[in-house]
């Protein structure tokens, strides 16, 4: 990016910004929460985590890119840095920065293929006639490599390909580039969920059939929005919340913070974050709700939602259910599904490219053009595993490690970082400053003592999961003098690979052994991958610390 | 729908809705800063 780089309008910055946060999750991820965590009272506790953890923790990195930007750093490594001079450590925790959005784009641009070829399929008529098992065989014929739905060889690869020289493309051109991206997809992603949204809404009992009897919209809705109050007194109600609320916003990746950096110290971050916050709300709570589950409630009743709810609803089943509206409703239903979770996808896709080439132009006098080709090169390079490899939990693995780990690992301590090492008067003074609204000053004991510990609960509710989520039950092992069971999804049983190695050891037929044993290889390997792209960019930044003191001799 | 899932979702729809607007609406109506600013749109006008 040049020197010059910034901002076009400040609507362009909101929506550059909303665009980053709302993603797939806002439609896929939310919703399935919700069913999964007391219904209509899961609201409560999500919007309780919303202001006293996703609002603060959008100020504290609005106002830390800001502030790192005065110093002309545009990247997390450098950023912390500024924040705490005379610590050098801070910048190699502000590696997560880059590494999350790296690693991250991997495969989410993966994800984001998937949407564009769907976007085409849907135009083309593919799905018109297949059955519910057919639409859900097709997305596991497209991610095997080895087969071809339109007969383009190696098709997922190049639609991955395709997906990552658009992005690369967008991102060569700078934060013009970006920003003209954001007000093209955000406007056009609400308008297209608006449609979808009110055809869900509007269902009723009129897509139900002899097959499935019961099918209801309504049936969907009730089941969402009921709330189940005995469920607040549950932890993992709450630390589900707090998790959909800290991914929802894309805290904690280091994005937020490159595209505040361009904020001049005198312009307002206290009314564009709640605003770009509260836009991101607005597409989860009001549209997300509405497309997904009402819909598939509608046609295939609510039971069939109740076992089924999950990511994969929005390739293997939404095709199928549009093509309950006619050929031609069904094709614009499938072109705008797949169109704004193309949007959502890209408008963060674009976002978690920018802190690569800010840094790369800060530290190494790279140009826009430099850093997003090599940003796209590192992006192929490492995603391509996820591509070869999906079957064998590579993308998972990524997912799991770059996309939910390191999240929370550094949000936590920048959290600590500005409330503490910073200080809550400096931090205070820097949210505040050129605020076009008051900040509420109960913020300010909010962002010292309650964001820190919320964040250290998500950070140990993941490290020791217990036993089946049953927090409960686990507590009363506990006292009972049993010890903490804890699942296999918790973080420590994860890093030992406890719940694969417990498979292995309880397989007995050959083909099933080997099967397990080489999803075992390849989950090292991806965790060797990832490694290794964190160390590399710690070499990057211990070089660039390396040149500054040179500069500054 | 059952009257107490339908004035829930219905009030939470409202509400974000409305604060996702009224903070819009602030966004578009504050005020330009003096230049220079971190916008380049402004820089055209003058």
């Amino acid at each position: 990016m040049s020197q010059k780089e910034a901002w076009g309008s400040r609507v362009g910055l909101i929506l550059a910004m909303a665009g980053n946060a709302v993603g797939l999750g806002n439609f896929l991820r939310f919703p399935v929460q919700a069913i999964n965590n007391g219904g209509g009272a899961f609201i409560i506790p999500y919007l309780v985590c919303f202001l006293l953890m996703g609002i603060p923790l959008l100020w504290i990195e609005w106002s830390m890119g800001r502030f790192g930007g005065k110093h002309g750093d545009h990247s997390t490594p450098f950023i912390l840095n500024s924040l705490d001079p005379k610590r050098s450590f801070w910048k190699y925790i502000g590696v997560f920065g880059i590494f999350t959005n790296i690693a991250v784009a991997a495969y989410y641009c993966y994800i984001e293929s998937w949407t564009m070829a769907y976007v085409i399929h849907s135009l083309a008529g593919t799905f018109q006639g297949m059955g519910q098992t057919e639409v859900a065989a097709f997305f596991g014929q497209y991610v095997d490599v080895m087969q071809s739905t339109t007969g383009i060889p190696y098709e997922a690869i190049v639609f991955f390909i395709l997906c990552i020289l658009l992005n690369t493309y967008i991102l060569s051109k700078g934060l013009d580039g970006v920003e003209k991206a954001a007000k093209i997809g955000m406007p056009l992603l609400i308008l297209f969920g608006m449609y979808l949204a009110f055809r869900g809404l509007t269902l009723g009992t009129s897509g139900a059939t002899p097959e499935h009897p019961d099918a209801s919209a309504i049936a969907g809705l009730n089941f969402l929005w009921t709330p189940q109050y005995d469920s607040l007194l549950n932890p993992k109600v709450w630390l589900a919340a707090a998790g959909q609320i800290f991914f929802t916003l894309s805290l904690g990746m280091g994005s937020i913070q490159c595209y505040a950096s361009y904020i001049r110290s005198k312009d307002d971050i206290a009314l564009n974050a709640v605003s770009a916050g509260f836009m991101n709300e607005f597409v989860e709570v009001v549209l997300g709700s509405s497309i997904v589950i009402p819909i598939a409630a509608g046609y295939l009743g609510l039971d069939w939602v109740k076992e089924n709810a999950g990511f994969g609803m929005a390739f293997q089943t939404m095709p199928y259910l549009f093509n309950n509206w006619g050929p031609i409703l069904a094709t614009m239903a499938g072109v705008m599904w797949f169109g704004l979770l193309f949007f959502a996808g890209i408008t963060s896709s674009l976002a978690m490219g920018t802190p690569w080439m800010g840094f790369m132009r800060d530290e190494f006098k790279w140009t826009q053009k430099q850093g997003a080709w090599s940003f796209g090169a590192i992006v192929l390079v490492l995603g391509l595993p996820t591509v070869l490899f999906f079957q064998q939990g590579v993308f998972d693995e990524y997912d799991y490690w770059a996309g939910t780990v390191s999240l929370v690992v550094f949000a936590l301590i920048e959290s600590i970082l500005f409330a503490w090492v910073f200080g809550m008067d400096k931090g205070w003074k820097e949210i505040n400053r050129g605020g076009d609204i008051k900040v509420p000053s109960i913020y300010r004991f909010i962002i010292k003592f309650i964001t820190p510990v919320l964040l250290l609960f998500v950070f140990l509710g993941s490290l020791v999961t217990p036993l089946g989520n049953d927090w409960l039950a686990a507590k009363a092992s506990l006292f009972s003098g049993n010890g903490w069971p804890l699942d296999n999804a918790s973080l420590i049983k994860q890093i030992t690979n406890a719940g694969l190695k417990e498979q292995i050891a309880a397989a007995t037929d050959p083909a099933i052994l080997a099967t397990l044993n080489e999803k075992l290889f390849y989950i090292t390997g991806a965790r060797a991958l990832l490694l290794f792209t964190f160390l590399a960019i710690c070499a990057l930044v211990y070089t660039a610390y390396q040149n500054r003191l040179k500069r500054s001799k | 729908m059952n009257t107490t899932a339908l004035i829930l979702m219905v009030s939470t729809m409202t509400l974000v809705s409305a604060i996702t607007l009224y903070f819009f609406v602030r966004v578009l109506r504050a005020p330009a800063k003096p230049e220079p600013d971190s916008f380049k749109d402004n820089d055209e006008d003058r």
